[in-house]
């Protein structure tokens, strides 16, 4: 790798980690307010204007608590918790293309940490491997709420992570790859995958919900029954990298489901705005990051109007509605690729 | 038997499809929740903006003096007696020659103590009292953190001497007192 291309990619790295991090420190306040605007009220509105400092003191406050683990809890695990927890929500930031590619001095950087060809795979497998740190921090907690809380996310997440491959599987096929950067660009334009998908997409978001544990999905932190779930011991910013992990996830979500339904950085009329090559990748970051918020705007939307599901309502909708649907759908796909296929091949013979 | 006629029958009607979706009541709820979202707020800035209290208000009490910057109350006790959860003591004293500017009569309160812990701000006091000494205005009487500090002495309670000072009770006069 040549030196401008590490140089590049070095940048690039920090750059996504900072913004997602700075994205998911404003999703707690966004969050705040609109909890407030959809109940009639104004929200945070102290620390700086409208509020806007308001993460920073969170944050600050995070730090200064006093730090308390459990005499009880296993030392080495309960801090391992939050640890993975972190780790794997800022990893999967890594195959998201955030933008087709830059050229600077005559030579392409693409906007894309690393395009790997198994890119949704790696997503799969990053995310299963987060069910770890709520499971482990609550196991270490020693507290049966907190158990309790951790054997409702374990099985929430393995559940639902059927789900949402099998409604991949259809997107898949269709596509004809893995690689993210490579179903963004086999939807130019308006041809997004939501309008050919309806149901995987309807499907992936539901499974989005449960995978991130947003309410109604949020049984594994549950406040009215299980105190605060898997993270009732934790506190400081063992609690903080908990909540964070959850802000990434969302985050990371509505980046996946953006990328994967809604054409990434497509545009309608993007390009032939007759703009330089650079402007219009940059408007397609900024008109991609557009579609991330909405979906994030949207994660609290549902929050703030459906309440929480029962367990066994929760499992009912996995397992005897989401997937037979996603077989449904991966056998309609199948069906009319084929009738797609023999056409397009006796036309040509 | 029929008991009465508000007996209801319970239905226990199929969902149709559209209910058993789910979905559609979902869409519904979200429409609902949005258009709370460009409601006018109800919130109160607090310290910046402040609710207008109703002119019949009960807060703070204090201790008029009258025209001449005299001290009204003749330590009757009426206030005392009237009070339904005994928080007003107070202990009389006789007005020393010289002392014509401080109180009105010839007897006063040398102690007026009520502890707001006690007070439940009926106003009882405010309407036994025969002098128009006491009154109960819209102040608010302050959160501390000792019980001590919640027996206000004379030094809450009576109103300062200076003409701009005073605490306006015209609120709290009835019809025929103010004439």
């Amino acid at each position: 790798m040549e030196t401008a291309d590490l140089i590049f990619k070095i940048v690039f790295v920090l750059g996504v980690f900072g913004v997602s991090l700075v994205i998911a420190m404003y999703s707690t306040y966004a969050e705040r307010k609109v909890a407030a605007f959809f109940q009639d009220r104004i929200g945070p509105n102290r620390a700086g204007p409208f509020g806007l400092l308001q993460p920073l003191a969170d944050g600050v406050k995070m730090f200064m608590k006093e730090e308390i683990i459990p005499t009880h809890a296993d030392k080495a695990l309960f801090i391992l918790g939050p640890s993975i927890a972190m780790l794997t929500a800022c990893m999967t930031s890594v195959v998201i293309p955030w933008g087709s590619s830059l050229i600077i001095n005559g030579k392409e950087f693409v906007m894309q940490i690393t395009d790997v060809n198994i890119g949704i795979l790696y997503v799969f497998g990053v995310v299963s491997i987060g069910v770890y740190g709520i499971m482990i921090g609550g196991w270490a907690s020693n507290n049966k709420f907190s158990l309790l809380g951790a054997l409702r996310a374990s099985s929430q997440m393995i559940s639902y992570e059927l789900a949402m491959g099998m409604s991949i599987i259809a997107l898949v096929m269709m596509t004809g790859t893995l690689s993210i950067r490579e179903i963004v660009e086999s939807q130019p334009g308006a041809h997004w995958n939501v309008f050919v998908q309806p149901l995987g997409f309807l499907l992936f978001l539901i499974c989005a919900f449960a995978e991130t544990n947003r309410t109604p999905f949020d049984l594994p932190e549950c406040e009215t029954e299980l105190v605060g779930g898997y993270h009732t011991e934790y506190s400081s910013m063992k609690l903080g990298f908990y909540l964070f992990a959850e802000y990434i996830n969302m985050f990371i979500s509505s980046a996946i489901i953006v990328c994967l339904y809604f054409g990434g950085y497509n545009f309608p009329f993007l390009n032939s705005l007759g703009l330089s090559h650079n402007a219009t990748a940059i408007l397609g970051t900024v008109l991609m990051f557009g579609k991330i918020f909405f979906f994030i705007f949207f994660f609290m939307w549902v929050r703030w109007t459906i309440p929480r599901f029962r367990y066994d309502q929760l499992m009912r909708l996995g397992w005897k509605i989401l997937i037979p649907l996603a077989v449904l759908n991966i056998v309609i796909t199948a069906v009319v690729l084929l009738f797609k296929y023999d056409l397009w091949n006796t036309s040509i013979n | 038997m029929q008991l009465t006629n508000r007996s209801k029958v319970v239905v226990r009607k199929e969902m149709s499809l559209a209910e058993r979706l789910y979905l559609p009541a979902i869409l519904g709820g979200l429409f609902i929740t949005f258009k709370h979202f460009f409601r006018k707020k109800t919130t109160i800035s607090y310290p910046e903006v402040q609710r207008q209290f109703t002119p019949v208000y009960r807060g703070h009490h204090v201790l008029k003096r009258d025209e001449q910057g005299r001290e009204n109350c003749t330590a009757c006790g009426l206030c005392a007696v009237a009070c339904p959860a005994e928080a007003i003591t107070m202990t009389a004293a006789e007005r020393k020659p010289g002392e014509e500017k401080l109180y009105r009569e010839e007897k006063y309160a040398s102690v007026y103590e009520i502890n707001m812990l006690r007070c439940i701000f009926c106003g009882l006091c405010e309407e036994a009292c025969p002098k128009e000494a006491i009154f109960l205005t819209d102040k608010i009487v302050h959160s501390g953190y000792e019980r001590q500090g919640f027996i206000f002495g004379k030094d809450k309670l009576v109103e300062p001497v200076e003409a701009d000072k005073r605490v306006d009770i015209s609120g709290r006069l009835t019809a025929h007192r103010k004439n």
